[in-house]
């Protein structure tokens, strides 16, 4: 298993997020994390990336505990695509995607002949090879984000995050970027996870589907989770719910 | 030759030409050729031959020094706070060291601290690194609980005005003689640099340049952000540590011998960006320093040529850069 979450226990200052959760993500695996806002969406994901701690239990990233590895073989073994916003003036896409290939370069991140070409690739894979030498302060938030992909992709790891990589884009970017992502667990044979409002792209375009529900979470394949009556808890409360037979939220 | 090799030549030949300008223009115009011979040992009158050497010389190296270690120190705070607008200056790094001068050179005498030349010039050192190391722990403190950009600046600002508080107290407790000394300080100078300053400027100068070349790696990852740095196996507290040090050793020690420079660390590094079209260190670190290095020595012909303090005219310079990055408000981060 790429992602293996051993009864985790997740908190954000004093309030817990997560309580004994266990759960696994294999490889060549698309799956979206939902859930409501402040359910510890970005928690879960930065603790996955290292970048924050859990309260107990052990996460597992492709069969090694990740508080073990060192930083240099976390940035090999995941990539994070944050919601941070990067727009550098002078900083052409390729340079930003050669930033990927960091934890593979010398001290002053010379790129060898093979570096080069896993940024060309990587480019490629994305749609992004046009905008190589283009910077990304003049592009839209479409064409960032997926130089953003590329970048985490020449970071070459078998575990890949995104945080909310759909929110800033319009509804036809949206499938897009899925569609993109999906391609790349199939093809690449990578382990993404990503979370996301979009109930119907989880659903739709998905392999699983985790839904965060405190202090659980539940993982269910796609089709599975749109039967289970979960995620009409999610709307517990408010004037709208969820249809399993349309797969379409109704006001009630 | 691509276009980046063609500016640093370009850039490194201008950077000597102005330094043997620095050598030629004063106060007594000396031709090159007798600037040429007084350096190689030529056949040239020992009048002219003591002004180059003894006068002149030192004070064009602490030029060529003092600007590229301002640059540098600059590029670092600004990629680190990501901040267009900050510098050693600004954040109130250089008040830190101005402070730290000032309990030296108004204290000591009511203290009747003396010593040899050598260890006098350690001390005011000393008490530059560590008033700046002071002002620059309270600025990266607190930049890593806020990161609103504007809320830096005036921090850094307000800490500077109250640092000029104190030592205006310091000044009206002071004597003539030392107050006198000290105001010469403020008002910045190259030219009173002495040979035993300069022993102790050029290995710490050249200590803080080494360890600005040496965070070239971290400094470009962290154009994406401290989250995406740490994903890509930055370690974040060395970088920090590293840069603290690096900033501390450039702007305390130039602060110390050269009085409070402003707007060199600030402007250059855009000069840079703009100068190169990159935002790649390894590329803007060295641009920096040459470019600094000749900026500090373009300022210091023209603050020869008027017989004016120099950080009148690196100020002068500086400004309209400074103006120009926040009328056009790019992204530089």
């Amino acid at each position: 298993m790429s992602i293996r979450l051993d009864h985790i226990t997740l908190a954000y200052g004093s309030r817990t997020l997560l309580e004994e959760v266990s759960a696994s993500f294999g490889q060549g695996q698309l799956t979206a994390l939902i859930g409501r806002n402040g359910t510890g969406k970005s928690t879960l994901l930065r603790a996955l990336a290292g970048l924050g701690t859990i309260a107990a239990g052990s996460i597992e990233l492709c069969g090694r505990p990740l508080a073990a590895l060192t930083p240099q073989e976390r940035a090999t073994t995941v990539g994070f695509v944050t919601t941070d916003r990067v727009r550098i003036a002078n900083l052409a896409c390729e340079d930003v995607v050669a930033l990927g290939r960091a934890p593979y370069t010398n001290w002053i991140g010379h790129m060898q002949e093979a570096d080069r070409a896993v940024v060309e690739r990587s480019l490629r894979l994305v749609g992004m090879s046009d905008f190589a030498r283009k910077t990304m302060d003049r592009m839209s938030d479409g064409e960032c984000q997926r130089v953003m992909i590329a970048r985490v992709l020449a970071q070459d790891t078998p575990v890949i995050l995104l945080d909310e990589p759909t929110a800033f884009l319009d509804l036809p970017n949206r499938y897009t970027l899925a569609t993109l992502l999906r391609r790349l667990a199939r093809e690449e044979r990578k382990c993404i996870l990503f979370s996301t409002h979009d109930l119907d792209i989880a659903l739709s375009l998905c392999d699983s589907v985790a839904l965060i529900d405190t202090p659980s979470l539940h993982h269910l394949p796609a089709d599975a989770m749109a039967g289970s009556g979960l995620i009409e808890r999610l709307f517990a409360g408010e004037n709208a719910s969820f249809d399993p037979e349309t797969r379409t939220i109704r006001l009630r | 030759m691509t276009r980046t090799a063609l500016l640093f030549t370009l850039l490194t030949l201008l950077t000597a030409a102005l330094f043997v300008a620095d050598l030629a223009v004063g106060s007594v115009a000396v031709p090159l050729g007798d600037v040429w011979a007084a350096l190689t040992g030529g056949a040239c009158d020992p009048a002219v031959s003591d002004i180059i050497l003894k006068i002149r010389l030192l004070k064009a190296v602490t030029a060529l020094f003092a600007g590229a270690a301002l640059a540098a120190s600059g590029l670092q705070m600004q990629t680190l706070f990501r901040n267009p607008l900050a510098g050693p200056y600004v954040l109130g790094v250089s008040s830190g060291a101005g402070l730290g001068v000032a309990l030296f050179l108004l204290g000591a005498p009511l203290l009747g601290v003396a010593g040899h030349s050598f260890v006098q010039s350690l001390s005011i050192a000393g008490a530059a690194w560590l008033g700046a190391a002071l002002v620059l722990g309270i600025v990266m403190a607190v930049s890593r609980r806020i990161k609103d950009i504007m809320v830096i600046l005036i921090l850094g600002m307000m800490l500077g005005s109250g640092i000029g508080s104190v030592v205006e107290i310091l000044q009206y407790l002071s004597s003539e003689a030392a107050l006198k000394s000290f105001v010469i300080w403020t008002m910045g100078s190259l030219g009173d640099v002495t040979g035993s300053q300069l022993a102790l400027l050029l290995p710490v100068v050249t200590a803080g340049l080494v360890l600005a070349v040496a965070v070239i790696k971290p400094l470009n990852l962290l154009l994406l952000g401290e989250n995406y740095a740490r994903t890509m196996g930055l370690n974040i507290q060395r970088t920090r540590t590293l840069i603290f040090l690096s900033t501390v050793l450039l702007a305390g020690t130039v602060t110390a011998f050269c009085g409070p420079v402003g707007f060199i660390g600030l402007a250059v590094p855009h000069l840079a960006r703009m100068l190169f079209a990159s935002a790649d260190h390894r590329i803007l670190m060295p641009g920096s320093m040459l470019a600094g290095a000749s900026l500090l020595l373009v300022c210091d012909l023209v603050a020869k040529l008027l017989a004016l303090p120099i950080n009148t005219i690196t100020a002068l310079m500086g400004i309209p850069v400074v103006v120009y990055v926040v009328v056009r408000n790019r992204n530089i981060f």
